[in-house]
């Protein structure tokens, strides 16, 4: 009964947000609707960014450094990773860049893990959905769909793309 | 202090750079040591799974060889490494031994696993910068405008009475008449002597006149503080906030 109920709930909802989409779409609206971080917004399209701008109605987040986005790239794949990990996978000290990450919202602490000093564990929070567009994890590419995935390796070779959760754990096919 | 002279030992690897060099410039296009060794690869149009190390080491040793010295770590971290897989490449290797552990293959593994990385960057700033043109509803901070200013339109009769509205403000300034009240220490500390001569103890309201201004107040007080310090009397508080008492110091006396 109850489960009848929210699927009825779904569908409706489902079929308003669709309505309200095509409303947007048709009537020449400046705004549209978007799926992002398991959830609707209500955005401004890319064609009027710059009248936004000029107008000063809102102006763009900054961008992140080469740097930020390779540690946040790590931190979406393997989370939750410790700060080591992420340093030995760049070869640069993380500590500045997981602070300012922190400090966006991007990542966020989701525990300890279990080696020596129990270290800080982050991952990525709806805002880094958010921020990068995304509906769900799983909407980054996996590891073999990647231009440069790792051949067979000969010991194991961990691929960075372990953690969105296709479940497939097979090799991932030869680069070339 | 950001001036620190490294000398490296390694001048063979470093041919065209001094022996002894200043590391000032710093290398803000590369990310980490991973970045520069792929670029490097990049460069030279190098097979990844066979990086003629020799050369490579070579040419990572004289890009970094000015760096600041707070980044340098990391990139001279790897430029050991390359060092130490460069003289692991030279050792013999012994006719038939089937078992040949390549010293690049670690290397080789941490620089496929950065390129995945350096790869997910690309989708990740591709979709930052879709995200970053399209405004949500938020709460944006109002411009602040600063008002245009035009020309003024005032009148001489209400430039008179606001002159006027001035002048009545500033007509009466509150003066205050501050006047110079030394402290009496010395009379203070006679007074004290006088009455600790009649009397051994005495208590504080003993010696504070009635209704004493607070400039009495504090030449008594420093007063009693001077002669406990000289040893001419004891000041004793039985408990907190009780009051204290004033005893003549009978020691001090007799010596």
């Amino acid at each position: 009964m109850m489960a009848a109920h929210a699927e009825d709930g779904e569908n409706t909802l489902e079929s308003a947000l669709e309505e309200l989409r095509d409303h947007y779409e048709n009537d020449g609206h400046g705004v549209e609707l978007v799926e992002v971080a398991g959830g609707w917004q209500i955005l401004t399209r890319p064609e009027y960014t710059e009248a936004i701008e000029r107008a000063q109605l809102a102006a763009r987040p900054q961008r992140l450094s080469a740097a930020a986005l390779e540690t946040l790239a790590i931190i979406a794949y393997r989370q939750p990773i410790g700060r080591a990990e992420i340093e030995e996978i760049r070869g640069v000290g993380a500590g500045a860049i997981l602070k300012s990450l922190l400090e966006r919202g991007l990542i966020d602490v989701t525990g300890r893990g279990e080696g020596l000093g129990r270290p800080l564990l982050y991952g990525t929070t709806p805002s880094f959905l958010e921020q990068f567009a995304l509906r769900h994890l799983e909407e980054l590419p996996r590891s073999d769909e990647l231009a440069i995935a790792l051949r067979a390796p000969r010991q194991a070779m961990p691929a960075v793309a372990a953690a969105p959760t296709r479940g497939n754990g097979e090799a991932p096919p030869r680069a070339d | 202090m950001d001036d620190v002279t490294l000398t490296h030992s390694s001048s063979t690897a470093v041919a065209d750079s001094a022996a002894s060099e200043v590391f000032v410039v710093e290398l803000a296009e590369y990310s980490g040591p991973l970045d520069l060794l792929l670029t490097l690869i990049r460069d030279e149009q190098i097979d990844i799974y066979d990086i003629p190390i020799a050369r490579i080491a070579e040419q990572f040793l004289s890009r970094i060889s000015s760096l600041k010295l707070d980044e340098a770590a990391d990139y001279l971290e790897m430029a050991a490494r390359l060092v130490r897989i460069k003289a692991q490449m030279l050792l013999p290797r012994r006719e038939g031994e089937d078992v040949w552990e390549d010293p690049r293959a670690e290397l080789v593994r941490r620089l496929l696993e950065y390129q995945q990385v350096r790869e997910v960057v690309d989708v990740l700033e591709r979709r930052a910068e879709d995200r970053r043109s399209r405004f949500a509803r938020a709460y944006t901070q109002a411009a602040v405008q600063m008002p245009v200013s035009g020309p003024l339109t005032i009148s001489l009769p209400e430039l008179l009475s606001a002159v006027d509205r001035v002048l009545r403000l500033a007509r009466k300034p509150q003066v205050h008449d501050v006047v110079p009240r030394a402290l009496d220490v010395d009379g203070a500390i006679g007074i004290v002597r006088a009455l600790l001569a009649i009397r051994a103890r005495a208590q504080w309201k003993d010696i504070l006149p009635r209704k004493a201004e607070p400039w009495e107040v504090l030449s008594l007080l420093l007063a009693l503080l001077e002669l406990a310090k000289q040893g001419e009397l004891r000041l004793a508080q039985p408990r907190a906030f009780a009051a204290f008492e004033i005893t003549r110091d009978s020691s001090s006396e007799a010596a």
